[in-house]
This record gives structure tokens, C-alpha cells and sequence, in this order.
């Protein structure tokens, strides 16, 4: 095998087409880069889908230290007693409407703050200040039936108890950073889905059109006994080069989604919950380079079979 | 070296057969001219050897090889020890006389130093040593022919096949590359030539293969090209 040779034949190859070379680097990087965008906002969804999100409905969060002067109608007393937990808890046990009641501690909640916040810059330089006694300890509720009005009859009935912080409503917190990223992926995956169909097409033509114009050479190399698979490699790499340039363009893409999208425009304007790290974006950029690769190399294969006889 | 045994081949939009009923032997070291008018079989008989078609009957034996046995991946075997040459000649106009006589040794995956000492030798003995930087539209039809005769033969094969080698060139230059030919098959090479060209038959006097429709109808040692009908 000849190296030198097989990288001339390529690059020969790539010039003589350039103009289809750039139509398919460019479709090759829109269909990745919306992938990865999706793969993105998958990450970040489970990312914020702690630990309660899907069990519970309604939070019940105790009064901390520093309650005394943030709430001093129902924490005058600071951090809540172990009793006024407890006893809350029987509470809500015996209520009509409740299935069933998990109590959080402070360490507990401790160790998952610590846990969601680790990989997401705007987490991670928070998470190293905070201290188990800022976060509070919580009885998370799951309801019977979590309709909207019982969910707000829990709201007021124990909003206002001596030792709650607060009582939230667990799911319209997030709601709106869900609906949007499920938007995001949803379209991002309906565009990546069209661009791979165009990408494909384009490759299959592009190698056609290589494969057609080098007729004669491989017609000679047919004749002498070259094997398949070396007259087939040069075409292979092409769609190879062309596939890995859309990958590199894409994570261009992705990294700026995340810079300007992520690091810029949520994370300063929705403090309450964490967001992925670069960690995620190289995990991303790590799927892309194989898939960009299989569809080039694959439409090419593919082309090949049908206008390269050998 | 080449045996065919009651082959027929028959095109799948044709009803009428390429080949019929073929039987002959060629051995190693033979001259053997194929003539018969167009539409004859000439054509399908040679891609047959080379296993660019496979008959619908019957069996090809190259080289010692069943071709029907043969898988695909060891066509290209088959193929390095069957050199071609086309009326057209077929030459990379992008590429020197060296480097298309280099092209074929490059592509089977040779070595550089395989292909250096190669290369010269063979563009001495078809007559071209000293114009290996040339490019093939600076050669004359029978120079080009020559390039292509020295592509086909670097990797000295055990069997040349030539379809219709003069056909595209003047009587005179023709017995050129006929004793060209000629050369290489004293050396032990198998030569099978298509042709039209009646005078060269007639004075090479080797066996001569004729097809009409298909069908063999001539196989004579020491022949000439035909009987005036």
C-alpha cells in the first residue's frame, strides 16, 4: 500500500469537485450540529431532571439559619426542630390527599446540590460556598391525585405553618425551561433529520460525480489487477475528509450554543436550576465524530456499489 | 493456458447468443489471432478471459484457473497475469510515458525500487528508452501503442491480450508494433490478438481463430485471413 500515492489520489479527487466538496462539507456540519444541539438538550433535560422531578409533586422546604430574617413570619425561630419536621410529617401523612411522604435531611440534600452542580460552571463555583446548614431539609409529597387544585390546596394549607420556609409546587418551577429545550430538541432533530437525508444524497452525487470523472484511471487500475479496495479507497477517503471537515465545523456549532446560548443567556437568567458543562459538549463532539464519519463513508460505500464497477 | 469448453454466452436483453457452443485450447507460448467480422463475438470472447463476463454455459480455464471457481475478491489476481492492449490505446493524458507505464506497478502496490528498475527496462524493449518524460499527446499513434504495450507488459503476464492493436494505425507503423508483439511472445509470452487487418494475418502466418455469429468457425494453425467469398 502506497501512501503517498492513495493521499495525491484523494486530494486530486477533493480539489477536482471542490464546489461539491464545500455544498457537502456545509450540509455535512448543519445535520451534525443540529445533532449535536439535541443531543445537548437531552443532556441538560436529564441534567435537571433531579432526583424528585419525577416522583414527587409538592415540596415542602423547613426554615435554615438564615430564615430568622428572610422569613420572619414562620422561621422566627431559625433553622426548624427536629419536632416541628416530625410532627409536620405525621401531618401530611394523615392528609386525605397525599400517597405518600419522603423526608430529605439537610446532609441528604447537601450531598445532591453537591452531586447536580458537579460538571456546570455556573453551579460549581456556587456549590463551593454553600454549606449543608444554608440548604434546607425538605418533605417531599406525592399526591394521589395531582391535579392543579389539589396541588394548590396543599400550597395553602401548609404555606404559613410555623418551621416552613416555603412550599412550592414542584413541577411549574421548571416548566418553561422543559417546554423550551423539548422545543429545542424537537426541532433541532426534525432539521438534523432533513440535513442527514441531504447530506446523504449529496455525497452519493458527489461521489458519483468523482468516480465518473476518473473513469478512465480506474479503468486502468481494473484492468491491471489492482484490487477493489484499492481502487476504492481513494473514493472512501474523500467522503472520510469531507464527513470529519462537518464534524469540525459542527463543533464549532455546538460550542458556541453552549458559550453564547447556555453560558450567556440561561444560566444568568434562570439561577435556581444548574446547567451542563463543557464535559457534555466534548461527550458530544465524541458521538459526532463517529456518526459524521459512518454517513460519509457509508454514502460513499453505497455510491460506489452502484457507479463504480469493479 | 486458456481452455474453453462448450461455452455459450448469451446477453440477458439478447435472444440470440454472444458465443455458442465454443471449445478451443490455446497453450503457452502460442500466437493466435482472432478475426471475424463485428457483432461476431470477438469482443465477448476476450472479456471472458479477462472474467469481465461470466458464460452462461460452459466452463473457462486461464492460467490453470476454473474462472467459474474463482470468488471475486481473486479477480484481480487473475488479472496481473493477463496484460491488455486496446485499439485506443487508453494512456493517462495527465501523466508521463514513465508514469503510466509506473501507474500500473504503483496501483498493484509495488515497490518504489520494483517500479525504478521496472519501468526503464520495459520502455527499452518496446523502443521507447530516452522519451519516459514525454507526454503521450507529444508521441505519434504508434509511440502511444507502444507506451500501452509496455503498461501491459511490465508486469510481465503470462498472457497479452490485444484488441485490435494496429487498428488505429498506418500499414507501415503497424509491422512495428506486430514485430513488437512478436518479440514478446518468443519470449515465452501468450499472445491473443483481435484484429481486421488482413495483410498482417497473411504475413504472420500463426493460427488463426474465426467467428461468425458467434459460432467457431475456422481453427487453423499457420492461417491466413480468409478465402475470398
Amino acid at each position: 500500500m502506497r501512501a503517498q500515492f492513495v493521499l495525491s489520489e484523494i486530494f486530486i479527487g477533493l480539489r477536482r469537485n471542490l464546489t461539491m466538496t464545500v455544498a457537502v462539507v456545509v450540509s455535512a456540519a448543519v445535520a451534525l450540529g443540529m445533532l449535536g444541539v439535541a443531543l445537548l438538550m437531552l443532556f441538560q433535560t436529564s441534567h435537571m431532571k433531579d432526583y424528585w422531578y419525577n416522583k414527587v409533586e409538592v415540596s415542602v422546604f423547613m426554615c435554615t439559619k438564615d430564615d430568622a430574617t428572610l422569613h420572619p413570619a414562620t422561621c422566627a425561630n431559625g433553622q426548624a426542630s427536629q419536632n416541628q419536621m416530625n410532627s409536620l410529617q405525621a401531618d401530611l401523612t394523615a392528609n386525605q390527599l397525599v400517597q405518600q411522604v419522603f423526608p430529605e435531611s439537610q446532609a441528604d440534600a447537601y450531598a445532591r446540590y453537591q452531586q447536580q452542580s458537579a460538571g456546570s460552571t455556573s453551579g460549581t463555583s456556587m456549590a463551593q460556598y454553600v454549606t449543608p446548614d444554608q440548604i434546607p431539609a425538605s418533605l417531599r409529597v406525592k399526591l394521589k391525585n395531582p391535579s392543579t387544585e389539589n396541588i394548590d390546596a396543599m400550597i395553602s394549607s401548609y404555606q404559613g405553618q410555623q418551621g416552613v420556609e416555603t412550599v412550592s409546587d414542584q413541577r411549574t418551577i421548571l416548566q418553561p425551561l422543559f417546554k423550551l429545550f423539548n422545543g429545542l430538541t424537537v426541532s433541532a432533530t426534525t432539521v438534523a433529520v432533513v440535513m442527514v437525508g441531504l447530506a446523504l444524497m449529496l455525497i452519493v452525487n458527489t461521489v458519483r460525480l468523482s468516480a465518473f470523472s476518473r473513469r478512465r484511471e480506474t479503468g486502468i487500475m481494473r484492468l491491471v489487477g489492482a484490487s477493489n479496495f484499492y481502487i476504492r479507497l481513494p473514493f472512501l477517503m474523500e467522503g472520510a475528509v469531507a464527513g470529519l471537515g462537518g464534524v469540525a465545523v459542527a463543533t464549532l456549532g455546538v460550542a458556541s450554543f453552549k458559550f453564547f446560548l447556555i453560558d450567556r443567556v440561561l444560566a444568568p437568567n434562570f439561577t435556581f436550576t444548574s446547567f451542563i458543562g463543557w464535559d457534555k459538549v466534548l461527550v458530544t463532539v465524541l458521538i459526532l465524530i463517529p456518526v459524521g464519519l459512518l454517513m460519509a463513508v457509508g454514502a460513499s460505500a453505497l455510491s460506489l456499489r452502484k457507479y463504480l464497477k469493479v | 493456458m486458456i481452455r474453453f469448453d462448450k461455452v455459450t454466452k448469451t446477453y440477458p436483453t439478447q435472444n440470440r447468443p454472444a458465443l455458442q457452443n465454443i471449445s478451443l485450447e490455446i497453450e503457452r507460448g502460442e500466437f493466435v489471432f482472432v478475426i471475424g467480422s463485428s457483432g461476431s463475438g470477438k469482443s465477448t470472447f476476450m472479456r471472458l478471459i479477462l472474467r469481465e463476463e461470466r458464460p452462461s454455459a460452459g466452463r473457462v480455464h486461464v492460467a490453470g484457473k476454473d474462472l467459474a471457481k474463482l470468488s471475486n475478491w481473486k479477480i484481480p489476481q487473475l488479472r496481473r497475469q493477463i496484460g491488455t492492449v486496446f485499439q485506443d490505446f487508453r494512456l493517462l493524458p495527465n501523466k508521463t510515458v514513465e508514469q503510466n507505464v509506473a501507474f500500473a506497478l504503483e496501483v498493484i502496490g509495488k515497490s518504489r525500487p520494483t517500479i525504478g528498475k521496472a519501468v526503464p527496462e520495459v520502455l527499452d524493449l518496446v523502443g521507447l528508452g530516452g522519451k519516459g518524460g514525454r507526454f503521450p499527446n507529444e508521441l505519434s499513434g504508434g509511440e502511444q501503442q507502444r507506451v500501452a504495450i509496455a503498461r501491459a507488459f511490465v508486469n510481465r503476464p503470462m498472457v497479452l491480450i490485444a484488441d485490435e492493436p494496429t487498428g488505429n494505425l498506418d500499414p507501415e507503423t503497424s509491422v512495428g508494433i506486430m514485430k513488437l508483439l512478436d518479440r514478446i511472445n518468443r519470449a515465452g509470452t501468450t499472445v491473443v490478438m483481435v484484429t481486421h487487418d488482413q495483410a498482417i494475418v497473411n504475413q504472420m502466418r500463426k493460427r488463426v481463430l474465426e467467428l461468425d455469429s458467434g459460432s467457431l468457425v475456422r481453427d487453423q494453425s499457420r492461417g491466413v485471413y480468409g478465402y475470398v467469398r
